[in-house]
């Protein structure tokens, strides 16, 4: 097969699981190391330049890093990330002279951003620093989005959200709050180079069935009713308290209603446990707080008497699979399961809504009344407006609302200046050879053994007592410390050189899982199942060099390598390098955090 | 060498054998040769062979003398028996085991300088006497440990890394080993562990005398150009007579090779090797031809390798010695030590 091209920056970056999962392609690696080496500051600002919203994320990020994390696939479970994102935002201590400041000198280009949710907070932190006059507009008092008005205060408190809304309003952004924009073409109007759509998803979905009006005064739409909550609006709800859904909003609801004066709170889903759109983690941690989930039934109607809700009932169901594999769920017929409450909370699902953008200012809408975007630009068939976040695709996340406005800035800087769009910047690759001696490398490769650190918790009767009282306590420095450890330093990547291999077979015989084959050459599909250990896991690559001596190849799979660099230990002639890839994604503002444990580089 | 200890951590796919054993639980601490070191690779070829035939580790015995090579049991079979003896000597001390206890399976590791210098003697009458073992020679053509000066193997004419040739005759172990009657014998090359570690499995279910004699260059010292123990060098000139793999208990025997290239030889305890030959005209039955074979390729300045010759229906030691069935140090002072009585009966038969 064809030899690797290990000058392509994506070869390595997909190496390093966690980085390549991220959609903002955080820097993972580095930052662990940092904060083993207690170096808390420099940690949180490669994630500040990466994801922007470190303590925010470190609290809530739906982690996509951890299920690609390569621990998960050699021991059990992944390391904590995300938990290890908020210990550099807890322990950071001083930033002065860290940020950066607001442009000197203005650049002439005017940018407005509709919603000040992550989506427009991270175009503005992108795009202000190098001289755009930036306005954000939000019909709240505050900014922050669906982080401050919808994620309970018991998951992130409020004080972690004023501190990093703040690092971006102080870079000279103009902020316009209370101020809803009514009319996208008036905006237009007004001049704009460009407009930046980030106004999220903001309607829940309702459920109309029998009882609905009726019962109405205690029926509530979950994200509206999440929000109440949060601005202090709402500061009780009933005793029993049925909660309809299965996704993370549905976990935030019952949690919140816990400890609003519910005592009896269920969960009910129409799918079963496992098909269920929460994280695993929300799950679990909303049974540990007393709350049932209860599965598989459908809500058949809202039951009332003399206009008031009494209660619910559901048909029981199971899940049928056709012959393509869809799952249909089929009444049990057994008699509708009642369920008495006081109060429901409907979080069934959020939509897009767009009534204050009319229809004929060129932006295409698809059949979902959704907006034509480009996926790679972010832009839409206006080409002056730009979408990100949960409104250009549909709800989604923090991260991927911080993804989509790196590259929306990239793409309005590039418009702003007429360059061509689709031609992306490339990342920014620094290779350090980790050598300093024979057998000392400037990583820590020893592997660790232990499992997973738990988090510690608020107890929780004091948890329950106070809604804004943060549930999850954080690892403390020796915690962090040993779970930093468990990181196997995926991004220093084991470099082949074939013209100095003599072919001796040591990496071969000390490798502890089997990733090195030196093998007569074939097709990938059947040179993968002649290796050492098989390699059965499509997703990760076969790193194949040619140019050996006896005319065989090196093909070493990258699926359960350790990077612990024994091979390069035991290598007589330094064919094997261990070289730390450190990869950037290219952004508009040249923020200076890249921080090596070598030094501070520009 | 390395410091840090081979994580535990293995493939999740890592198979096991009948006794539920990883390969890797075969495993002994990290080396501490030099890397590239051919006897490394040596170790791993060991380690795989027993992991295969599922030996218990604990009723495995190695032992060597001093060296590199020597050193290299610390390395490998770490829940395994091991005697580290003085230089040139694990042939009696293996030989003295085996009398003790013949149940255990022995190993002895050894070098060129070990085997052929210093302990040529002890090798010799170990053979000759048929102990039942796996004798290995790791053999580079240098004393590795001492710094690399040319051993007793050394070819005539290869340099030294100052480019100082040898004058001195080589000593040809399996030369010897077939002359001194030695019923396996095979010859084999570190860096080609296909070939290896089924020579080694064989070996090891061999009863009586085995020897293999295994190039295995000395990265350190012998591995420059010149050198006729280099890995280029071995590779270059390497002719294997067949190839073989070992067939435990009753595996079917498939015939995939046309007619006389294919041979199946039973051993003492029901596997068989099977052959796959590559020089047609090769019978590793027939020691005489064996050795006649072997001389006119080496004046060719071939190197043969493979399964060079092996006599399955071979006795050992205890055989020739007709001593009782259980092992010695199973029996109890009263049959070690029958008494005056029992003297003196023999006394009186001899006279
Ligand atoms: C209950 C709940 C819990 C969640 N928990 C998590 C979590 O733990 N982790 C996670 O990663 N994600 C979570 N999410 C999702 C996450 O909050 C969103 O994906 C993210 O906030 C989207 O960011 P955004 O910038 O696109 O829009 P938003 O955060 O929705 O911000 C949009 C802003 O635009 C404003 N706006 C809209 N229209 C206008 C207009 N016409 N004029 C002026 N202002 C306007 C709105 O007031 C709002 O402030 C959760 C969502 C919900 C509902
Ligand atoms: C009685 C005695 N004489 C000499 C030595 C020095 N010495 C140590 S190792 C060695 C040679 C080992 O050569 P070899 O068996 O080929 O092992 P290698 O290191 O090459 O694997 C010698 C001469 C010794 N240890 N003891
Ligand atoms: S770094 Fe080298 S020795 Fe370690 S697991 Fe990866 S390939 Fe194997
Ligand atoms: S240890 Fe080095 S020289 Fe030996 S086979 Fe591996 S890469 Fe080649
Ligand atoms: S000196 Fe030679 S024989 Fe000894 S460990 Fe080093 S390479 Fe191996
Ligand atoms: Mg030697």
């Amino acid at each position: 097969m064809q030899s690797t091209d290990i000058s392509n920056p994506d070869y390595f970056h997909k190496v390093v699981d966690c980085q390549w999962a991220c959609p903002a392609h955080t820097p993972v690696p580095e930052y662990i190391r940092l904060i083993a080496d207690r170096r808390y500051a420099d940690a949180y600002m490669i994630n500040w330049k990466s994801n922007v919203f470190p303590g925010i994320l470190g609290r809530t990020c739906d982690r996509p890093c951890e299920p690609a994390c390569r621990r998960g696939r050699v021991e059990e479970e992944p390391v904590a990330i995300c938990r290890l994102k908020r210990v550099a935002a807890d322990y950071k201590g001083d930033l002065t002279g860290r940020m950066p400041t607001p442009a000197s000198a203005k650049n002439g280009k005017r940018v407005a951003c509709v919603g000040a949710g992550p989506a427009s907070l991270a175009v503005a932190r992108d795009l202000a620093p190098v001289g755009y006059e930036v306005t954000v507009f939000d019909s709240f008092a505050r900014g922050g989005g669906m982080i401050r008005s919808q994620i309970p205060k018991f998951r992130l408190p409020e004080s972690v959200i004023d501190e990093e809304v703040g690092y971006i309003e102080a870079l000279g952004v103009e902020t316009r709050y209370n101020s809803t924009v009514d009319s996208l073409k008036s905006l237009l109007d007004d001049g704009y180079d460009a407009v930046f759509v980030g106004s999220g998803a903001p309607r829940g979905r309702d459920l109309i069935i029998p009882g609905r009006q009726e019962a109405a005064a205690n029926i509530h739409l979950g994200i509206d009713w999440l929000s109440s909550v949060s601005f202090g609006h709402v500061e009780k709800i009933g005793r029993r308290v049925i909660v309809l859904g299965g996704g993370n909003t549905a976990m935030d609801c019952c949690r919140s209603a816990r400890r609003l004066g519910g005592d009896d709170v269920k969960v009910v889903v129409r799918s079963g446990f496992e098909e269920m759109k929460a994280s695993p983690w929300e799950k679990e941690d909303a049974q540990h707080e007393g709350i049932p989930i209860l599965n598989f039934l459908v809500p058949i109607e809202f039951l009332h008497e003399a206009g008031k809700l009494v209660g619910m009932s559901f048909d029981k169901v199971r899940a049928e699979y056709d012959g393509d594999g869809r799952r249909n769920l089929v009444s049990t017929g057994e008699a509708p399961v009642r369920i008495d409450c006081d109060d429901v909370l409907v979080a069934v699902g959020q939509e897009n809504s767009f009534p204050w953008i009319e229809r004929d200012i060129g932006i295409d809408f698809d059949r979902w009344d959704m907006p034509k975007v480009d996926a790679l630009t972010l832009q839409s068939t206006n080409e002056r407006v730009f979408f990100g976040g949960d409104a250009a695709f549909g709800p989604k996340n923090i991260i991927w609302a911080v993804a989509h406005a790196h590259q929306a800035a990239i793409s309005i800087d590039k418009f702003c200046h007429g360059g061509d769009l689709r031609d992306r910047p490339a990342p920014d690759v620094t290779v350090i050879s980790q050598k300093m001696g024979i057998h000392e490398w400037s990583y820590d490769n020893d592997i660790q053994n232990d499992m997973r650190f738990k988090v510690p918790h608020l107890d929780l009767g004091i948890a329950l007592k106070d809604i804004k009282e943060e549930v999850e306590l954080g690892y403390d420095e020796q915690l962090a410390f040993k779970e930093a450890q468990r990181c196997l330093n995926c991004d220093v990547q084991t470099v082949f050189a074939p013209k100095l291999c003599i072919e001796c077979d040591a990496c071969v015989d000390i490798c502890p899982v089997d990733c090195i084959t030196f093998a007569e050459d074939g097709p990938e599909a059947e040179l993968r199942t002649r290796l050492s250990a098989p390699a059965l896991n499509l997703t990760q690559d076969i790193y194949v060099s040619d140019g050996l001596k006896t005319g065989r190849v090196m093909a070493k799979d990258e699926d359960m390598c350790l990077h612990c660099g024994l091979c390069a230990e035991r290598c007589p002639t330094g064919a094997w390098d261990m070289q730390q890839y450190l990869i950037d994604l290219a952004q508009v503002s040249p923020i200076k955090t890249r921080t090596t444990r070598q030094g501070v580089q520009a | 060498m390395t410091y840090m200890t081979k994580p535990k951590m293995h493939h999740p796919d890592l198979k096991t054998n009948a006794l539920g054993f990883t390969r890797r639980d075969y495993e002994g601490p990290v080396s501490t040769l030099c890397a590239g070191c051919g006897h490394d690779s040596i170790s791993a070829a060991i380690i795989r062979a027993c992991y295969q035939l599922n030996l218990q580790p604990h009723r495995i015995a190695k032992l060597s003398g001093i060296g590199c090579s020597s050193k290299t049991p610390s390395y490998f079979l770490g829940a395994s028996h091991g005697f580290n003896s003085v230089h040139g000597r694990m042939p009696s001390v293996l030989t003295g085991a085996n009398i003790a206890n013949k149940d255990l399976i022995y190993l002895g590791v050894s070098g060129d300088g070990d085997s052929a210098s210093i302990g040529l003697g002890q090798f010799a009458h170990a053979i000759r006497r048929g102990v039942n073992m796996t004798y290995i020679v790791e053999n580079n053509g240098v004393y590795g440990l001492t710094k690399g000066q040319f051993s007793a193997t050394a070819d005539k004419g290869a340099k030294n890394r100052r480019g100082v040739p040898n004058m001195d005759e080589p000593i040809d172990m399996i030369s010897m080993a077939l002359q001194l009657g030695a019923t396996y014998v095979g010859r084999s090359f570190s860096g080609d562990k296909d070939q290896l570690v089924p020579l080694i499995e064989g070996a090891l279910m061999h009863k009586g005398a085995a020897f293999i004699d295994c190039i295995s260059p000395c990265v350190a010292f012998n591995n420059h150009d010149g050198s006729t123990k280099s890995f280029d060098y071995v590779r270059e000139h390497n002719e294997a007579v067949n190839r073989m793999d070992v067939i435990l208990g009753r595996e079917p025997i498939t015939a995939e090779y046309a007619p006389g290239q294919m041979e199946m030889v039973r051993q003492h305890d029901g596997t068989y090797l099977k052959l796959k030959k590559i020089a047609t005209d090769y019978d590793p039955t027939d020691r005489v031809a064996v050795m006649n074979y072997l001389q006119e390729h080496k004046a060719r300045g071939e190197i043969v390798t493979g399964l060079l010759y092996v006599d399955s229906d071979a006795d050992d030691l205890h055989g020739y010695l007709d001593s009782v069935d259980a092992p010695f140090n199973s029996l109890s002072d009263a049959d070690l030590v029958p008494g005056a009585g029992a003297l003196a009966k023999l006394n009186a038969s001899l006279r």
